[in-house]
């Protein structure tokens, strides 16, 4: 069932003079259920693809539609209740609230919708159950590890049921193993929860755990293909061809 | 370059610098009307005796702008540092790109130069303004004609403003050169990273602190507010201790307390965007436990000294009003002690020096009193002494009581436009308007009293004494007064003589010209009954303009100088809360964002900072307001002597001052803020 469509979007910044092509002319859709990574080199368009489906920028031109609805046409009072209602969202840097336990961190997700408080309780647990973060839930985030942290925000992003949840180098801050961990619970909650996941990211390891990667160079779709039936390895091998064929940029980023 | 550099440094940071720059443009401005005090009245019109009421105040306001300054000082100092650490990042770049230590300084320097420089060329008009309404407020305080008022500049003062807060900022510039001498480029690096470690206290703990501080307090309220006149000084100062330290308690535990409470309320603590409100609040409070305490203080001490001032003022301008009804009371006797003269006519005695006594006055009424030597207070009371001699001591003379006829009284009451008095065949009556000596007769009276004077025995016609006075006053000072029949008098005991009158004129000026005459006619009386018969008159002439000058003259030096160090208590109260609370959202700023990208309302996260920054700014406030209820119930104790009219209008002139100031640092701080953490939307 398709969920998001990306229909011929554009991003310009700048004036006439000096314009840059943030987004030029992209189209893909995504289907419910999906694990897709989005590939691409620093200044190759794909954080500024994740803002503007995120909401957080506008389109020059085109349209997106999240379960037939167009949201680049949402009024700016609508934003709120679409982002806290319809989105997840996992960063690069954690962004949890440094002031707040990681149970109070994971439960403004919830407070923010005005939740009955014994709901909030019950779905925070849960969540925290499926992450492994059960023990850490009194624990302030300067007492974490990052994983930790990265699974606490993880938790936040997912425990609304979101139609989507949108990560933006979730691993950029983790240390390898950590990586993995946090990845495999990715899968975990794709497969098991039915959690429609995209993710940015410039590392090939990262992206061969989803199940659909798309490359983007210079605003534009440059290849994408799914993992089919192929194993993960399988999978990094292709991805790692691709990114050879991209040239230059992305090799230096790996 | 160095100049270039700063100055766009400045402009960029325009916001951080706004409260700094305000704090500092009402400081120097403040300053400067308060110096001015003393040009701005040299124009003012104002009688003699109010001008020495004005030369007291200049010697007080001079020293006290000493103590004014060390405090805008310190509160400079504060605020430089609080931008300093904003900006520690920019510094480390700068020294990353090969930029010593003592450029640095240099530009840090300039820096300051330039916002001293802006604060004082804005300032001083703002303060030049300010004193021309100041002058107008003086002009009210020691009713002065304003007729030949102009516009002034004081150039003492302006240089005085200008060597003060030079001094100051050459302070700030120093301090900022040692804390960029003595930082290390790490720190530096490292500072906007930090990831803070909240301050936790354990909660429990906390909330039974709390209840040991309120404990405290409450004993010390007792004490002072209610238990007032049992209360010694040294238990005073054991209750001000106390109160201090309470303070600081319920401050360092009123977070954790705060927070556990509604941390418990578990429906409401997991609603919208309490959790993190009530979170950010408790952090900010926790960090500032001791600035909460010195402002919390010093706000007490501004509602208390706001109200003071302005209830005593009102209370001595209406007692004037009051207990001055005539123009003019001459009283004569010959002797040298209060408790021991002769009768002398008065207006024989002018007559003699060839005066005539009434040809100023367009109604007057003579009258003489009377005094029995053996009948005293103490004499009066006999065995009875001894039970009330520890309350009342100082009450208890052994000085004859005055004794007055009731036509006497009576007549004088017609000319005060007073009620007069009625007294049967063997009836006297006590008149007395000072209330503790009214509590210590009234106690005695109770029990029925006799009087015997002059061989004649008297019953009190009340079982307590009547308001009243007979001498004019400038507050409520008649211990007592025994009016008694005509006949129930006898000859012998009189004792000094009076005369009561109005001036024949209603012109202000020729009253006050009129007053300093016969100031020096009775002079001349004195001198010349002295060379005539070798004996010394006792007594003097009291007028209403003298005494009205002194009063209104103390009410206006008290008046001005509660109001000088309440404003500047306020404005550094003000700018303290608002530079903590405004560098606190510049770090909580990527929390905003962070809330809107989950998908926070932004009238929401309003709320929020609203509430948080209200309830940062009310806590104090809260607290110094309660610390001013019973502050003030012993302030009305000790100032009882003056009476205590118009205590109401004080209080709302106080609420309305703290509400235009406090406030406005309140709605300055809130609306900032709110930029603040707009700004970096897209982040």
């Amino acid at each position: 069932m398709e969920l998001l469509k990306i229909d011929h979007i554009e991003k310009y910044y700048g004036s006439r003079s000096s314009l840059t092509k943030a987004i030029d002319d992209i189209s893909f859709t995504v289907d419910k259920g999906e694990f897709t990574a989005i590939m691409g080199a620093s200044g190759s368009g794909k954080t500024t693809l994740l803002n503007v489906i995120s909401t957080i920028d506008r389109v020059t031109s085109g349209h997106i539609y999240l379960e037939g609805q167009d949201i680049t046409e949402l009024k700016s009072g609508k934003l709120g209740k679409f982002r806290r209602e319809k989105l997840g969202f996992i960063f690069q840097d954690f962004n949890l609230l440094d002031t707040l336990t990681a149970f109070e961190n994971i439960s403004l997700a919830l407070t923010i919708q005005k939740l009955p408080h014994d709901e909030i309780e019950k779905r925070v647990r849960k969540v925290a159950e499926e992450l492994g973060i059960t023990e850490v839930l009194e624990k302030y985030p300067y007492q974490m590890s990052g994983g930790q942290k990265q699974r606490v925000a993880s938790a936040r992003a997912i425990v609304t049921e979101p139609s989507l949840v949108l990560a933006d180098e979730p691993t950029g801050a983790l240390d390898s193993k950590a990586a993995k961990q946090l990845l495999e619970r990715f899968n975990y909650l794709n497969s098991e929860r039915g959690a429609t996941i995209m993710m940015v990211t410039h590392d090939s390891f990262t992206a061969s755990y989803a199940k659909r990667v798309i490359f983007i160079k210079d605003g534009k779709i440059f290849n994408e293909f799914n993992r089919g039936n192929d194993s993960r390895k399988e999978f990094f091998n292709r991805i790692i061809d691709v990114v050879t064929l991209l040239g230059g940029d992305v090799s230096d980023a790996l | 370059m160095l100049f270039k550099l700063s100055l766009s440094n400045i402009r960029r940071s325009l916001k951080d610098y706004a409260v700094y720059f305000f704090t500092l443009l009402i400081g120097v401005a403040v300053f400067y009307v308060f110096n001015a005090i003393s040009t701005q009245t040299a124009f003012l019109k104002i009688s003699s005796d109010t001008h020495e009421a004005v030369d007291i105040l200049k010697t007080l306001l001079s020293g006290m702008s000493v103590f004014v300054a060390g405090v805008l000082g310190l509160l400079i100092v504060y605020a430089s540092r609080f931008l300093m650490k904003r900006r520690h990042r920019e510094f480390a770049l700068y020294m990353m790109l090969g930029m010593n230590k003592s450029k640095i300084s240099a530009l840090l320097l300039t820096e300051t130069l330039l916002i001293g420089l802006g604060s004082l060329v804005i300032g001083l008009p703002v303060g030049i303004g300010l004193s021309q309404l100041m002058s107008a407020l003086v002009a009210g305080l020691f009713e002065a004609d304003m007729s030949e008022y102009r516009f002034i500049v004081s150039g003492g003062a302006v240089l005085k403003t200008c060597l003060y807060f030079g001094l100051m900022y050459v302070v700030v510039m120093l301090f900022n050169s040692f804390m960029i001498s003595k930082s290390k480029l790490i720190d530096l690096m490292n500072s906007g990273k930090r990831s803070e470690k909240p301050k936790l206290k354990n909660p429990v703990f906390c909330v039974l602190i709390f209840i040991v501080a309120v404990l405290m307090l409450g004993y010390a309220y007792y004490n002072v507010g209610i238990a007032t006149k049992v209360l010694s000084q040294k238990k005073l100062y054991i209750c001000i201790i106390m109160g201090c330290i309470s303070t600081f308690l319920i401050f360092w535990s009123v977070s954790g307390m705060l927070l556990k409470t509604v941390m418990s309320m578990k429906k409401t603590y997991f609603r919208g965007l309490n959790c993190f409100t009530f979170r950010q609040l408790s952090g900010k409070v926790n960090t500032v436990v001791v600035s909460m305490t010195i402002i919390c203080l010093m706000l007490f001490l501004t509602i208390c000294a706001l109200c003071a001032s302005f209830s005593l003022r009102n209370t001595l301008n209406s007692n004037i009003r009051e207990f001055c009804p005539v123009d003019v009371e001459y009283e004569l006797a010959i002797g040298n002690y209060f408790d021991d003269l002769t009768y002398c006519d008065i207006e024989e005695a002018y007559a003699e020096g060839g005066y005539d006594l009434c040809e100023n006055l367009s109604e007057y009424v003579h009258i003489n009193i009377y005094k029995d030597r053996g009948f005293t207070m103490s004499a009066l009371i006999g065995d009875k002494k001894d039970e009330q001699a520890s309350k009342y001591r100082f009450l208890i003379s052994d000085f004859p009581e005055t004794i007055v006829r009731v036509s006497d009284y009576n007549k004088v009451m017609e000319l005060y436009g007073r009620d007069t008095l009625e007294l049967g065949e063997d009836e006297f009556i006590v008149v007395c308007n000072y209330s503790e000596s009214e509590d210590v007769r009234n106690h005695f009276m109770s029990k029925g009293m006799e009087l015997n004077i002059f061989g004649n025995t008297l019953h009190s016609k009340y079982d307590k004494c009547i308001d009243g006075f007979l001498f004019m006053s400038a507050q409520r000072s008649n211990n007592g007064l025994y009016i008694v029949p005509d006949d129930a008098v006898d000859e012998s005991g009189r004792d000094m003589d009076y005369v009561f009158g109005n001036f024949n004129t209603d012109d202000p000026d020729e009253k006050a010209a009129l007053s300093a005459a016969e100031h020096k006619r009775y002079d001349e009386v004195r001198e010349a009954f002295h060379n005539n018969h070798g004996e010394d008159i006792f007594g003097e002439c009291v007028t209403r303009d003298e005494l009205k000058a002194s009063s209104v003259g103390l009410g206006a030096i008290v008046t001005f100088l509660g109001l000088y160090l309440g404003l500047v208590f306020l404005i550094a109260c003000g700018a303290m809360l608002a530079l903590k609370e405004l560098s606190d959202n510049v770090d909580s700023a990527p929390r905003y964002a962070m809330l809107r990208r989950l998908g926070v309302e932004e009238k929401d996260i309003e709320r929020s900072l609203l509430v948080q920054s209200g309830l940062f700014f009310l806590l104090p406030l809260l607290l110094a307001a309660l610390h001013s209820i019973f502050g003030m119930r012993f302030g009305l104790y000790v100032l009882t002597v003056f009476g205590n009219t118009g205590l109401g209008p004080s209080i709302a002139l106080t609420a309305v001052i703290l509400a235009l100031i406090y406030g406005g640092y309140f709605l300055i701080t809130y609306l900032c803020s709110r930029s603040i953490i707009r700004e970096r939307k897209e982040l």
